[in-house]
């Protein structure tokens, strides 16, 4: 028998018994529309964190800070040596952080792969007010290369010369827009404190709105030209060494491996700073949720094995059914592998057919589910889709039901294969 | 002298083992030659149903040997078994095994589905057996609406698909009335006479076995003479 006979006739096969073929199709419909559903909930919120990472910072830059070997207790305190300074640090209270000065840029810029260093500058603006209405507190990510999910406007521009600023959502409203619309395009002033205790003023052009985020911290982003405009208003008056010392510097890098990445952190290491990447900071928020869809994943495969009995059963009836039949055909000489690859294809068949209707209908509701979702109880989340399906791993999901369906029908293949042609043309 | 198409040499099948035991056949030799027909006679329960089934090579002998064309059975392997089976012979079973849910012509070329013959040549083979035997006009329907004697005409067309040299049945005419017996008779002895085929057929029917060249009569598993199954 050519294989395209084998197939044409396994899936005529398989319709032949209409009601039980439909009720096998049902129980491995449950299995792939619950695995297609837990591996569209992992795209979505692997897709949300993914988005909302990149608007933290970018994916290919270190965070990159001097470090710190006085840390382990009962070393006694440090030796002063005039070359290092340190800064007052977040952590616990007292804690300092060595600053880097322009030689340790020059020395992470000189690190092989690393294409640019830009020190992170602590920039404390005191208020944002717009058209002389009521002046708000302020906070600058310090970030740079942050891609923030815009509600409206445009992404900044780090090349141009005008000071730009993408303000969260939850400023428009006071500041006195009527909305994000009307925001975009505005000049608004950003007041800020020098070392001496002088109002400085800084004129921004409100570029973007964005998004409320998960992981964002409230904070405004600034361009490459505000950022330098704040600088130097806030270090006007302050002596040359605090101007240019920084506690982090934002190395880049172009896309790269991860043995690349962890070459580069090593050199780093060596040179005696420590690199993180974002994904070292917040990459643990994707390892929880990886594992919570792997623990459905299992649940749903579950499901299918039951389904894959549920196969079993439903061939083995064909079988036994058949048994003149196969005895027949056997005797018309076909050959036992043909008769295997006759009945385990009509099983893949039946995997096919549940799997593309499950996923199907999975798809489908998934969608309109997590539609339904986005515009009511998740709607704070903005840019959440729960559920999102990628072709490929519903693509996998198919393969996945149809080789359990294949290996639950290799038994009663089996069986059919070895029978004898004359017990079976006995067999009443 | 030419070679016979069958033969057999001290032929044996054990069915069971210990008190269960039963020896369905207890050495059989026979010859058949090319274009013969011949009747095997016997009671039920004298082996004569077995012994078709290993001439067909559908089963194993327990002991002695089957003779295709001159060639030990035992020597083949299985890939040339079913290559003889599906190509050098045609059945025609007792029962019609007929899969009542498609159509006659679909289960015509079922030997010729499983040769890997090509639809078309399928198509055109399958009509032309079915013309030959007068069922052209039922190609479309489902084999389980019709007739007995058309299902055994059916039958006897899914046998003939793959022109065999020998034709075995089976009780050819035991599920049909006399009239439609005697039709589906007279189509198996032209097939011998006029197209060549090797007639080979198990009955119990005295007035059917008379018609045919040769008649082997068989009891409790041997071959006799037919004076001894008369006296009998």
């Amino acid at each position: 028998m050519k294989p395209l006979e084998t197939l044409t006739t396994a899936i005529a096969n398989s319709f032949r018994s209409k009601l039980r073929t439909t009720l096998t199709i049902l129980a491995i419909f449950v299995g792939a529309f619950t695995l297609t559903i837990t591996n569209g909930l992992g795209t979505g919120i692997s897709n949300y964190i993914d988005s909302q990472v990149a608007a933290v910072g970018p994916g290919n830059a270190f965070t990159v800070t001097k470090t710190d070997t006085s840390s382990s207790p009962g070393s006694g305190p440090q030796k002063y040596d005039p070359n290092t300074r340190v800064l007052a640090a977040g952590g616990r209270p007292g804690s300092t952080q060595v600053a880097l000065n322009q030689s340790d840029l020059d020395t992470i810029a000189a690190v092989s792969g690393i294409t640019g260093v830009t020190p992170v500058s602590r920039l404390n603006p005191a208020y944002i007010q717009w058209n002389n209405r009521d002046k708000y507190q302020l906070s600058v990510s310090p970030l740079a290369g942050a891609q923030p999910q815009l509600a409206a406007g445009e992404a900044l521009d780090d090349a141009g010369t005008q000071p730009q600023i993408i303000l969260p959502t939850s400023y428009i409203t006071p500041l006195g827009f009527t909305g994000n619309d009307q925001a975009i395009g505005q000049d608004v002033i950003i007041g800020i404190q020098d070392a001496t205790g002088t109002m400085h003023t800084v004129t921004a052009r409100i570029n973007g709105v964005e998004d409320n985020a998960l992981l964002g911290s409230g904070g405004a982003f600034a361009n490459k030209t505000l950022t330098a405009a704040l600088t130097d208003a806030q270090s006007t008056g302050a002596p040359a060494t605090t101007k240019n010392t920084w506690t982090a510097a934002t190395a880049t890098f172009a896309s790269a491996s991860k043995t690349q990445i962890s070459d580069m952190k090593s050199q780093l290491s060596a040179a005696g700073y420590t690199a993180q990447t974002l994904e070292d900071r917040i990459g643990t928020v994707k390892t929880v949720i990886n594992g919570i869809i792997g623990v459905l994943d299992a649940f749903a495969v579950i499901a299918l094995v039951a389904a894959g009995f549920g196969i079993v059963n439903t061939l083995l009836m064909s079988v036994q059914e058949r048994t003149r039949e196969i005895g027949l055909m056997k005797a018309m000489g076909m050959g036992s592998g043909s008769v295997f690859a006759l009945f385990s294809t009509e099983a893949a068949f039946i995997g096919l057919l549940g799997s593309l209707i499950g996923s199907g209908a999975a798809i489908g509701l998934g969608t309109a589910i997590s539609g339904a979702l986005a515009r009511g109880p998740l709607s704070d989340l903005a840019g959440l889709q729960i559920l999102s399906f990628a072709p490929a791993p519903v693509a996998g999901v198919i393969l996945l039901v149809m080789a359990i369906a294949f290996i639950a029908g290799t038994l009663p293949a089996w069986r059919a294969a070895r029978q004898n042609p004359i017990d079976s043309l006995r067999y009443e | 002298m030419q070679v016979p198409i069958l033969s057999t040499r001290d032929l044996k099948k054990t069915y069971g083992r210990g008190p269960d035991r039963f020896d369905a056949l207890k050495g059989v030799s026979l010859d058949i030659e090319r274009g013969d027909s011949v009747a095997i006679v016997g009671k039920s329960g004298s082996g004569k149903s077995t012994l078709m089934h290993l001439l067909a090579l559908l089963d194993a002998p327990g002991g002695g040997e089957v003779h295709v064309d001159g060639t030990n059975a035992k020597t083949l392997s299985g890939r040339r078994l079913n290559m003889l089976r599906n190509q050098m012979f045609g059945f025609v079973f007792q029962q019609f095994f007929l899969n009542h849910t498609t159509s006659v012509l679909e289960n015509v070329v079922l030997p010729l589905k499983i040769a890997g013959t090509g639809a078309r040549e399928r198509r055109a083979r399958g009509m032309e057996v079915l013309e030959q035997l007068e069922l052209a006009d039922k190609a479309r329907n489902k084999a389980g609406n019709l007739s007995g004697g058309q299902k055994q005409r059916v039958v006897i067309a899914r046998a003939l698909a793959n022109n065999p040299q020998v034709l075995f049945a089976d009780e050819p005419t035991g599920n049909l009335d006399t009239a439609t017996g005697t039709i589906v008779e007279d189509i198996l002895f032209d097939l011998n006479q006029n197209h060549g085929i090797t007639l080979i057929t198990v009955t119990h029917d005295h007035d059917l076995a008379a018609r045919f060249n040769r008649r082997l009569y068989i009891r409790d598993g041997q071959l006799i003479s037919s004076d001894e199954e008369h006296a009998a």
